[in-house]
């Protein structure tokens, strides 16, 4: 297998990406964990006028009959008006697509945007829902059963790992 | 018949002998000649003493036969080992006409088991207020009197009640509990009571009753058995009464030298006595109480309760537990934690209950009534609701494993129950 | 002794009966998964999809509109069907036993049983003959305990104070017939809260209260002094002039929360209370109105708090 790409190369390759193609008055939320970290990253390199929203989906998940709460829930905070607005989601990985549903339904409760794109730092492929991201950072393979995470060290430094058998 | 059971271990607690040995019975009494027997008993291994003899057995007739009858309950009291037992009065009616009694005794005595003998009500319907025609009653076969659970608080119709048993030289059977500080109570009023927030019964609602009753002893001189001590300060108060020469006995609940309030659990009913399972400090000095003496005996309080009425929340459930066939299994447990001689564990359930029932039953000697129990005193046993045959199930060791099975029983020398 | 019936094989919370025997980890969650369900409840859909298509069933044996509100609120804000029932009216008083009750509704696809009942002890009798897939939650039994109230209150503790292993926490009053009181001890106790005092006259406090890891006060001065936090709890009307109590007066004098003793508190002491209250019997109108006083907050976050219990168990 080759080596995974370097997070932070990504992150740059991102943000250059969406820089461009930016409606003037997005407004960004990240998803969390991951997705958070990359948004505070992606947020300060592009500069946004709009603070920063974080999303925790974990109230709209749709596996929770199965695998209950999980622990820590974080507090969504949106701190700008949705209706009406264009809407940046980011997520560190993009996989079967439920966390972006879940993220899309849990938005619409705030309000109804004018518009919603999607921005990932890695697409794995193995969709189980008609979702695509708009900005992409790069795809990546990873052999079933195992999973793609993005750790953060302590110095604030990204990076991916493979976890096997996760 | 003549009968001879051979080669047990031969435990006479009045006597202190604990040997082996054999036993003759002729014309149901003990003999000491050694006659040719009709039909041999092989003891070997077993232990053979006098048939127990319990002083709280109820046995729910008349009025309660749903609960249990008389049959399964001598059923259960000769699986026990139980050859006598005295049965309080709260039946209903309540046993205060001499009628009752008389149907009850002949009922029992036509079932041919253990010998049954009824306690009468103190007072009529157990009301407190009015005295019952005791002379009729003990004629009737009533050996003494009392109010079994309910409390009789008018301390003057205490007073007079006990002035006119002393007449008669009638033992009155009573509990030692103040109505107004029980009040409400379903639980020892404690560190377990207060955690679970259940409504509590203080010690003192004991040591309250007992001091005046023991004063009232002092002025009648009325023979008092007290029931169902439950507090560490009630086994003091009895000590310092004996000691003084009061004509005062007493007696535990077999289930009270065992467990203590720790052991409500998650609001377990079965654990819901009358009196209250209380602290350990209170259970230690029964325990210790029985083991020297101050408590003359053990009962089982035998209580069947149905199931239903035990499904339900803690304070709404039915006090009592089953306790016929397990007086002998926990006997056996006490006496064996406090490192007693059998002979002296066995003697609070024979001997000492014996003399306060005022009978020859209760031990072995030549010319006794030949009431014995033959047992293993090491045979484990899981307390199962069918493994009891008492209808009430209704036991807080349930699924426990105990010591301690019947073999045979014996009532008047004829084979009572048998247990291969 | 047997295993906590709270929680199933893997520890986890099956049902909430007690705070008392509850791990602090539990505990923990249970007011760190509150924090986002208060954030729900301050947006304008305060709704999540979590126990769509789940029945919560509202058994209340002993009547109740404030606690049954809001769990009947906290259910639905998780999208829950919410079935009310006032049990008091109907087949209990017909003599059907707890039991059947609850086998009856478990037969109409019951998921969480909410319990209020007034025989201390009834929650943990019915979570014993439900199904594996239901979930009892106790909105009360008897004295013995009220878990939510207890998780709302540590919760109230939490967002004004941070930091449990600082605070001196005094309950007030009725300790003896409050189930309230009995939930809050157990929670303090568990995370730690170094000091917690119980203060009332004698006829109000449990036999062995200290067991529970308190510390006893007569005096309420006394007892007052240095608390960040003041618990009052509610007095019942029928309990004074009898042989508890002399009277409400007499009571208020020793026992009543006034701006002048609570001077002896710290400055930035908190004032809570479960409710409803008896405004110049427990606690003074001022001081119930002060700034001091949480009172109110204490009941928004009681949804969040119950929200958060729901979800927990509903999903183990």
């Amino acid at each position: 297998m080759n080596a995974l790409p370097d997070a932070e190369a990504l992150l740059e390759r991102l943000a250059a990406q969406i820089r461009p193609r930016l409606v003037p008055g997005t407004a960004m939320i990240g998803l969390y964990t991951g997705g958070a970290w990359v948004a505070e990253r992606l947020h300060a390199a592009l500069g946004l006028a709009e603070p920063l929203g974080l999303m925790d989906v974990a109230f709209y998940r749709d596996d929770y009959s199965r695998k209950g709460l999980k622990q820590d829930p974080k507090r969504t905070r949106i701190p700008f008006e949705v209706a009406g607005r264009d809407l940046l989601l980011v997520d560190d990985v993009l996989y079967t697509g439920r966390t972006v549903r879940a993220a899309l339904n849990e938005l619409f409760d705030y309000g109804r945007p004018k518009s919603v794109a999607l921005a990932v730092l890695a697409d794995r492929g193995g969709r189980q829902l008609p979702i695509c991201a708009q900005h992409c950072g790069a795809e990546i393979s990873v052999p079933e059963g195992a999973r793609l995470r993005l750790k953060r060290a302590a110095d604030g430094r990204l990076s991916l790992e493979v976890e096997r058998g996760a | 018949m003549k009968l001879l059971i051979k080669g047990g271990r031969v435990v006479d607690p009045a006597s202190g002998r604990d040997e082996l040995g054999d036993v003759f019975i002729s014309d149901g009494r003990i003999s000491e000649k050694r006659e040719k027997a009709e039909r041999t008993i092989d003891a070997k291994g077993l232990v053979v003493a006098p048939g127990l003899i319990d002083l709280a057995a109820r046995l729910r007739e008349p009025g309660y036969e749903y609960k249990a009858t008389l049959e399964s309950e001598m059923d259960a009291a000769v699986a026990g080992g139980v050859t006598s037992l005295a049965c309080p009065p709260d039946t209903d009616p309540p046993l205060d006409e001499p009628g009752l009694v008389d149907m009850l005794r002949r009922r029992a005595k036509a079932l041919s088991r253990a010998r049954v003998y009824p306690v009468g009500a103190l007072t009529v319907k157990l009301a407190g207020e009015r005295l019952t025609e005791m002379a009729e009653l003990a004629e009737a076969g009533c050996v003494a009197f009392s109010q079994a659970n309910v409390p009789l608080a008018d301390t003057q119709v205490l007073w007079r009640a006990l002035q006119y048993a002393a007449t008669f030289g009638f033992p009155v059977w009573l509990r030692a509990e103040d109505r107004w500080l029980a009040a409400g109570g379903v639980a020892h009023d404690g560190e377990v009571a207060t955690r679970l927030g259940l409504p509590g019964i203080p010690a003192f609602a004991e040591t309250v009753a007992l001091g005046a009753l023991l004063e009232l002893v002092r002025a009648t001189g009325t023979r008092v058995h007290v029931c169902r001590l439950s507090t560490a300060a009630g086994v003091a108060l009895v000590r310092a009464a004996k000691r003084e020469g009061l004509p005062v006995t007493c007696d535990v609940g077999i289930h009270h030298v065992h467990l203590s309030e720790k052991d409500l659990g998650y609001f377990d009913a079965h654990y819901r006595l009358e009196p209250p399972l209380r602290s350990l400090r209170d259970r230690d000095a029964l325990a210790a109480g029985l083991a020297d003496g101050t408590i003359d005996c053990a009962v089982s309080d035998h209580t069947p309760v149905d199931e239903d009425r035990k499904q339900q929340p803690f304070a709404e459930a039915e006090a009592g537990a089953t306790g016929l066939e397990l007086l002998l299994p926990l006997t056996l447990k006490w006496g064996a934690a406090r490192k007693l001689p059998l002979a002296t564990a066995l003697a609070r359930v024979t001997s000492d209950a014996a003399r306060i029932l005022g009978t020859q039953s209760g031990r072995i000697a030549p010319g006794a009534p030949a009431d014995l129990v033959l047992f293993d005193p090491e045979a484990p046993w899981r307390i199962t609701p069918e493994s009891l045959k008492s209808q009430g199930k209704n036991t807080p060791y349930r699924g426990y494993e105990l010591s301690g099975r019947v073999r045979a029983t014996l009532v008047a020398g004829n084979i009572v129950f048998e247990q291969p | 002794m047997a295993r906590n019936p709270q929680l199933n094989d893997h520890g986890e919370l099956r049902h909430l009966l007690s705070i008392d025997g509850l791990p602090r980890e539990v505990l923990l969650q249970i007011l760190d998964t509150a924090e986002p369900f208060a954030g729900v409840t301050e947006r304008e859909v305060k709704k999540v999809p979590l126990l769509r298509g789940k029945s919560v069933f509202n058994l209340f044996f002993e009547p109740s509109t404030r606690t049954r509100t809001t769990f009947e609120i906290a259910a639905k804000r998780l999208s829950a069907d919410v079935i009310n029932l006032n049990i008091a009216l109907s087949s209990q008083t017909k003599g059907e036993s707890l039991t059947d009750t609850v086998a009856n509704l478990s037969a109409m696809q019951a998921d969480v049983f909410v319990v209020r009942h007034a025989a201390s002890g009834a929650p943990y009798l019915i979570a014993r003959h439900v199904k594996p897939h239901e979930h009892v939650i106790n909105a009360g039994d008897g004295r013995h305990a009220h878990p939510t109230q207890g998780l709302l209150d540590l919760y109230t503790i939490r967002h004004y104070k941070k930091d449990f292993t600082r605070l001196t926490v005094a309950v007030v009053g009725d300790l003896l017939h409050s189930r309230v009181a009995r939930s809050l001890i157990h929670g303090l106790t568990t995370l730690g809260v170094p000091e917690v005092r119980a203060i009332g006259p004698q006829t109000l406090l449990p036999a062995g209260i200290e067991a529970l890891g308190v510390r006893v006060f007569h005096d309420m001065r006394a007892g007052l002094k240095d608390c960040d936090v003041v618990v009052m709890l509610r007095l019942q009307h029928e309990r004074m002039n009898g042989p508890l109590l002399p009277s409400a007066q007499e009571f208020f004098k020793n026992y009543g929360l006034t701006a002048e003793k609570l001077a002896l508190a710290r400055p930035d002491a908190i004032v809570m209370h479960p409710g409803p209250m008896n405004r110049g019997v427990e606690i003074d109108s001022s001081v119930a109105d002060g700034p001091h006083s949480v009172i109110l907050p204490q009941v928004t976050f009681g949804i969040a708090v119950r929200m958060a219990v729901m979800s927990i168990v509903a999903g183990n």
